[in-house]
């Protein structure tokens, strides 16, 4: 989304709020609004904040099922090949394959994995690692990790107008509305 | 560094308004400034100093012990046939029974829903890492050859050797790899969002910059938080059943043998309960004088350790009825070879051993009954250290006293621990102490955005629509 320049060389709005209640109903409002090149920052999760600006297609669990499907058969298929095939012993007669004694290492297979696909896939899927970003522009945007809490609509979204977004923003209860360079 | 003026609360949680797990008056900016200055300031303080020094030494001791220990060979240890476990397995078992708490903490009490776990879990996490680190020390260096320990993983070597995947050994291996793997990630996951407070909060150019590579550039997007916060709730779903089956795993490395005193059924609930009483004990020894020395009595409450100690009694007496359990099961199975290990093992020549650890893990334990002794700090961190050290002796009475007499009077011996086995263990005592330390200095010991997120004013309050 940063690489949409927009009209006005800039990369967007930031509104600054202080509580959670105002931002999560100042983005209500922005997405009912129609604005959808939106943003918010908060300093701890607020559920109702990415639900505010229509984020709802969170493919994380699905990443983690199919990591742990490959992780069971991975695992499983590992212990099998080499009891049966690659280095098959025969202890006391018993069958090559022992499935139950693979229980343990495939059922660590699949937590490893799945815990992997976790971690990997929710940082890719969030663009990180991403060192440089727009927002960091703002003067006052490192208090996003502290108390305060920020609302971004992107230039690049077909609705935004300088001026009328920037009035509009105003009318959210935000403390102070800027402007955020590239 | 400022002081607040509600650093200090009363606890009373049998009142009927619900306590407060983080002291009052505390708002998203003062936890995050109390929590990152402790990290952020130029000011290490002495008592910082004179107790890094010390688990330094001990780490130096564990590596010129680990030096003579690989130029000579396991032949300095204790342990020789029929001992031929002892100290190199006793402290594996104990330091991943240690490590059992944090994950309990940070995961399945995140699952529960517990709030107040959120000040004690990220350094507990830590205690699971560094505990693990030691842990995996010994297996590594009972091989005698640690250079060749990527023997145990499976790899198409040259000579067409698999692992035995039918082996409790190799199950371990997987069990213990794949707990450390997961632990270290969910760790980190949880640190990402505090790098970014330091990175937002240091001042000079170098610590910001450092502190920014960790981070990933974590900006607390909205998108972002929300994929965060199933990612580390799948993650703990994950860790939940990982770390019941991590000493489940553990205790096969006895359970599967036929040895008597080792082949009980009871083991692996057992010592799952064992390693989350000795945890918890860990979790007191440590979080009591960080609360004390850091000031950070007001985020540390007396709730949690309160709690912890009641964890303590719980598993505690769960331990107590697997001793129970393991003594009646010797009597009604009839089996000559399990009557005598449990007569041998109270009454032989290390008898004191086993009626030291009932002192300690059953006896002693039991005044956690009293709210009293829960909220005396300076007793409940003695009972911590107490319980430390029973835990020990547990996994001393188990390995010993099961080895050095089983089927054959012409095959039995005895063991005694020789003074290297000694440096070793106190040796990675001081490692995780040195990496402890090195963490509460470097890193944010409580999780700060975590902090945020359960103080009363977090929660959007919803609105007429």
């Amino acid at each position: 989304m940063i690489d949409g320049a927009g009209k006005t060389g800039i990369y967007g709005l930031l509104a600054e709020f202080d509580n959670p209640t105002d931002v999560v109903r100042a983005a209500e409002r922005v997405y009912t609004e129609g604005y959808r090149q939106i943003d918010a920052y908060s300093p701890y999760p607020i559920e109702e904040l990415s639900e505010a600006i229509g984020f709802h297609k969170n493919r994380v669990p699905l990443v983690v099922l199919i990591g742990g499907i490959l992780g069971a058969t991975g695992g499983a298929a590992l212990c099998y090949w080499v009891s049966t095939t690659a280095y098959a012993l025969n202890i006391g007669g018993r069958p090559f394959n022992s499935w139950p004694a693979f229980i343990p290492v495939a059922y660590e297979c699949t937590i490893l994995l799945a815990a992997i696909s976790a971690v990997i896939g929710m940082i890719l899927m969030n663009g990180l690692p991403q060192p440089y970003h727009p927002v960091f522009n703002a003067p006052r945007f490192e208090l996003a990790s502290r108390d305060h809490f920020f609302l971004a609509i992107e230039a690049a979204d077909p609705k935004f107008d300088l001026d009328q977004t920037r009035a509009f923003l105003a009318t959210l209860g935000a403390n102070e509305v800027v402007e955020v360079p590239f | 560094m400022s002081k607040f003026p509600h650093d200090t609360m009363d606890i009373s949680d049998e009142t009927i308004t619900p306590p407060a797990v983080i002291g009052p008056g505390q708002t998203f900016g003062t936890v995050t400034d109390k929590i990152s200055s402790l990290v952020l300031t130029g000011h290490t303080p002495r008592f910082w100093y004179i107790g890094f020094g010390v688990a330094f030494l001990g780490t130096c001791m564990l590596l010129s012990t680990i030096v003579y220990l690989v130029l000579t060979g396991i032949g300095i240890w204790g342990n020789n046939i029929p001992v031929g476990w002892a100290f190199d397995i006793i402290n594996f078992v104990w330091w991943i029974g240690i490590g059992h708490a944090g994950t309990l903490i940070s995961a399945i009490l995140l699952l529960l829903k517990q709030q107040w776990r959120t000040s004690i879990n990220r350094f507990a996490e830590a205690m699971t890492l560094f505990a693990v680190a030691c842990a995996g020390l010994f297996p590594l260096l009972h091989t005698g050859r640690p250079w060749l320990a990527y023997w145990l993983f499976p790899y198409p070597s040259t000579m067409g050797v698999w692992p035995q995947f039918r082996s409790p050994l190799i199950w371990d291996v997987f069990a213990v790899s794949t707990y450390a793997t997961v632990s270290a990630l969910f760790w980190y996951v949880g640190l990402i969002p505090d790098l970014a407070t330091l990175r937002d909060k240091a001042k000079k150019k170098g610590i910001k910059v450092a502190y920014g590579i960790f981070a990933l550039g974590w900006r607390g997007s909205a998108r972002h938080w929300a994929r965060y916060e199933t990612a580390y709730l799948l993650l703990a779903g994950l860790a939940t059943p990982l770390v019941l089956s991590v000493h489940t795993v553990v205790s096969f490395d006895f359970a599967v043998a036929q040895l008597p005193g080792w082949h009980t059924t009871v083991f692996p609930p057992y010592f799952v309960a064992g390693a989350i009483y000795s945890g918890f004990a860990m979790v007191l020894s440590l979080a009591i004088p960080m609360r004390k020395w850091y000031g950070l009595e007001s985020l540390i409450t007396e709730r949690h350790l309160n709690n912890a100690a009641k964890v303590m009694l719980a598993t505690g007496m769960v331990v107590a009825y697997g001793y129970l359990m393991e003594a009646f099961m010797s009597w009604y199975s009839s089996n000559t070879f399990e009557q005598f290990m449990m007569k041998n093992r109270a009454l032989g020549p290390y008898g004191y051993m086993y009626w030291l650890l009932i002192l300690c893990n059953i006896l002693l334990p039991q005044m956690l009954w009293s709210k009293r002794v829960r909220l005396n700090i300076p007793l409940l961190f003695v009972l911590s250290i107490v319980i430390n050290i029973g835990m020990w002796l547990e996994r001393y009475v188990i390995i010993v006293t099961s080895l050095y007499r089983d089927f054959l009077p012409s095959s039995w011996g005895a063991y005694s621990a020789t003074k290297f086995d000694f440096t070793m263990f106190f040796g990675t005592i001081g490692f995780f102490l040195t990496l402890m330390f090195l963490f509460v200095r470097f890193l944010p010991a409580i999780s700060i955005f975590e902090i945020r997120s359960i103080l009363p004013q977090a929660k959007p309050k919803s609105h007429e629509a």
